[in-house]
């Protein structure tokens, strides 16, 4: 059987590279994927954490979870479509008309 | 392993609200455009309501669905603040909707649900409970800063908010796995008890407790995860920005405060001075980028990150069990007094708002001693009740958590807390100089739901200034159950 430290790595990295896309890319459509990614990073330690512990309340958190990602997906896309046809681009650095 | 009724009385506040938001969704299906009133109306009845079943649990204690939520004082007296809020929510809305050309029955709907998110906030007692509510709190609040579209101001305050709460989200669910990776439990009294035990692998459990710190510092704005807060509350509708403020700062802090003082207090060593430094930092960066705003959407908005530091330094306590909970109900007070305060000095940003989206800089209250000078003097008090001068409650709010932060010998705090507040009094007593001393014509809505809600605010911001103890002592009594 695979350590449970290894599955931790894996999450780890998994995290690190969804939060460094957040901070790093752009397009505000990667940016959500790059979240998606930190919350797919939780669902793998909580799947492994519950399969080391032998307890299930990580695995139904994880179904909780990606219920919560789906909404979010749906409000997500339909306020990046709506910048989308006002602004013809979803560049994070040109929704920018908000400063001071 | 059945559910009974007790478990059901636990949530009832939060259930009946759910569903009636559930039912206007639809009911406002067949409501004219021309008379969306109606959900107002129907919105505020709900609101009553559920204030109604809220007060009937005061002093109840319980707790349900296998200890996942709880009920008891402290929750109770949360929810009861949230859904007043959401209620002046409504009374701002009411006419700005209209006025603004944005009248949809969504609005009323979605803040409902998103009440009922921060009330579940409130009363969870599992972090799984916890993230929820996040979330349910959040996702409307997402769709409500966008709720002006097509206007770009708005959509841009959409999107920018729902990145990053979606960031912060990342790291709460992070987090929570990570301290049930170390504790193997969700439960918040099981990780207590796990740590007590020592059974749990506190690095791992340090580790996760910061990363569920980090999440809520994005929700509640602290410095320095506040860099969306300026930018959302200036573009998102005034009244979604005034129940934002509110509502999304109580429900937090209010999670931040069950979960650190429930589940994590052997981490207070290591966590509280943590805290302090986020204290110190938010009043600092707050106070001072406020000085150079001349949006006063802006200038509220940094001072909203700034009282979110005040807030946080109810917590550099929390380790401390001989302030701890004086500390937290200080907390909770001041959240009472931010709360009105904020609504009552949002209530007079929307009446000289104009339809164009003008009316917004502080140049545009020259002349309101004048022209109006009743809502001058309620502007003025809001002001002085934000920088903490007498009479006023927020005068009485920080006087308690400063009190609190000297118990707990954070001498240092308590003078940055001092120090900022001075800051503070220079942006906010510019904008009475402004009222008072400079001329102007500036036009103001007078509308009764607006007009009410600003005088109440006023008056209570008063009153209250003069006897805080019943409501102190009701805010003591309210966290007993936390420790």
């Amino acid at each position: 059987m695979v350590p449970v430290n290894y599955y931790i790595a894996l999450s780890a990295i998994l995290f690190i590279i969804g939060a460094m896309g957040v901070l790093v890319r752009r397009n505000a459509l990667i940016i959500f994927m790059s979240v998606e990614l930190m919350l797919n990073a939780a669902n793998v330690a909580l799947v492994a954490f519950s399969s080391a512990n032998n307890s299930l309340d990580g695995q139904i958190f994880v179904f909780f979870i990606m219920t919560v990602a789906a909404a979010e997906v749906a409000v997500g896309l339909a306020l990046i479509v709506a910048i989308f046809r006002s602004k013809n681009s979803i560049n994070v650095d040109e929704i920018n008309m908000l400063k001071g | 392993m059945n559910l009974t009724q007790a478990d059901f009385y636990t949530l009832l506040p939060v259930m009946v609200l759910t569903v009636w938001a559930v039912a206007l969704l639809l009911v406002d299906l067949f409501i004219p455009k021309e008379r969306k009133g109606w959900t107002a109306f129907l919105a505020v009845a709900g609101l009553a309501l559920t204030i109604g079943f809220s007060l009937s649990q005061i002093g109840q204690e319980s707790s349900g669905f296998f200890e996942m939520v709880v009920l008891d004082g402290f929750s109770t007296f949360v929810n009861i603040l949230l859904l007043v809020s959401g209620l002046m929510g409504i009374s701002l809305a009411y006419s700005y909707l209209k006025r603004m050309g944005i009248e949809r029955g969504e609005y009323y709907s979605l803040m409902l649900f998103s009440i009922a998110g921060m009330m579940l906030m409130a009363q969870a007692s599992d972090l799984i409970v916890v993230f929820l509510a996040l979330e349910l709190l959040s996702i409307p609040l997402y769709v409500l800063a966008a709720f002006a579209h097509p206007q770009h101001d708005s959509g841009e305050a959409g999107i920018k908010y729902f990145l990053l709460g979606a960031f912060s989200g990342g790291f709460v669910v992070y987090g929570i796995a990570l301290v049930f990776g170390a504790t193997q439990s969700t439960a918040l009294a099981g990780i207590a008890a796990a740590a007590l035990a020592g059974t749990a692998n506190i690095p791992l459990m340090l580790a996760g407790s910061a990363l569920i710190l980090v999440g809520f510092s994005f929700k509640v704005a602290a410095v320095p995860f506040h860099m969306w807060t300026p930018d959302v509350y200036q573009g998102a509708p005034t009244p979604v920005t005034a129940f934002m403020a509110a509502g999304a700062k109580i429900a937090g802090f209010a999670a931040l405060m069950r979960v650190f003082s429930t589940a994590f207090p052997s981490l207070a060593v290591d966590l509280a001075p943590v805290l302090a430094v986020l204290a110190a930092l938010t009043m600092i960066v707050g106070n001072v980028v406020a000085v150079s705003q001349t949006n006063i959407k802006r200038m509220l908005a940094y001072s909203s990150i700034a009282h979110a530091g005040y807030i946080l330094m109810a917590f550099v306590a929390f380790g401390n069990p001989a302030v701890s909970a004086t500390a937290i109900a200080a907390g909770i007070f001041y959240l009472v007094a931010y709360a009105l305060t904020n609504f009552g000095s949002w209530s007079i940003v929307i009446a000289l708002e104009k339809e164009d989206g003008k009316g917004l800089e502080l140049e545009d209250y020259a002349g309101l001693g004048k022209s109006n000078p009743l809502m001058a003097a309620a502007m003025t008090i809001f002001m002085l009740s934000l920088t903490g001068i007498p009479p006023t409650l927020g005068l009485v709010g920080k006087f308690y958590l400063f009190s609190a932060v000297i118990a707990a010998d954070m001498y240092w705090l308590a003078i940055v807390g001092v120090l900022t507040s001075l800051i503070s009094a220079f942006y906010y007593l510019r904008v009475v100089v402004i009222m008072y001393m400079k001329d102007g014509e500036p036009k103001t809505l007078s509308e009764p739901w607006l007009n009410l809600t600003w005088i109440a605010m006023a008056a209570i911001t008063v009153i209250l200034g003069f006897m805080p103890a019943s409501l102190f002592n009701w805010a003591s009594q309210a966290i007993m159950k936390l420790f």
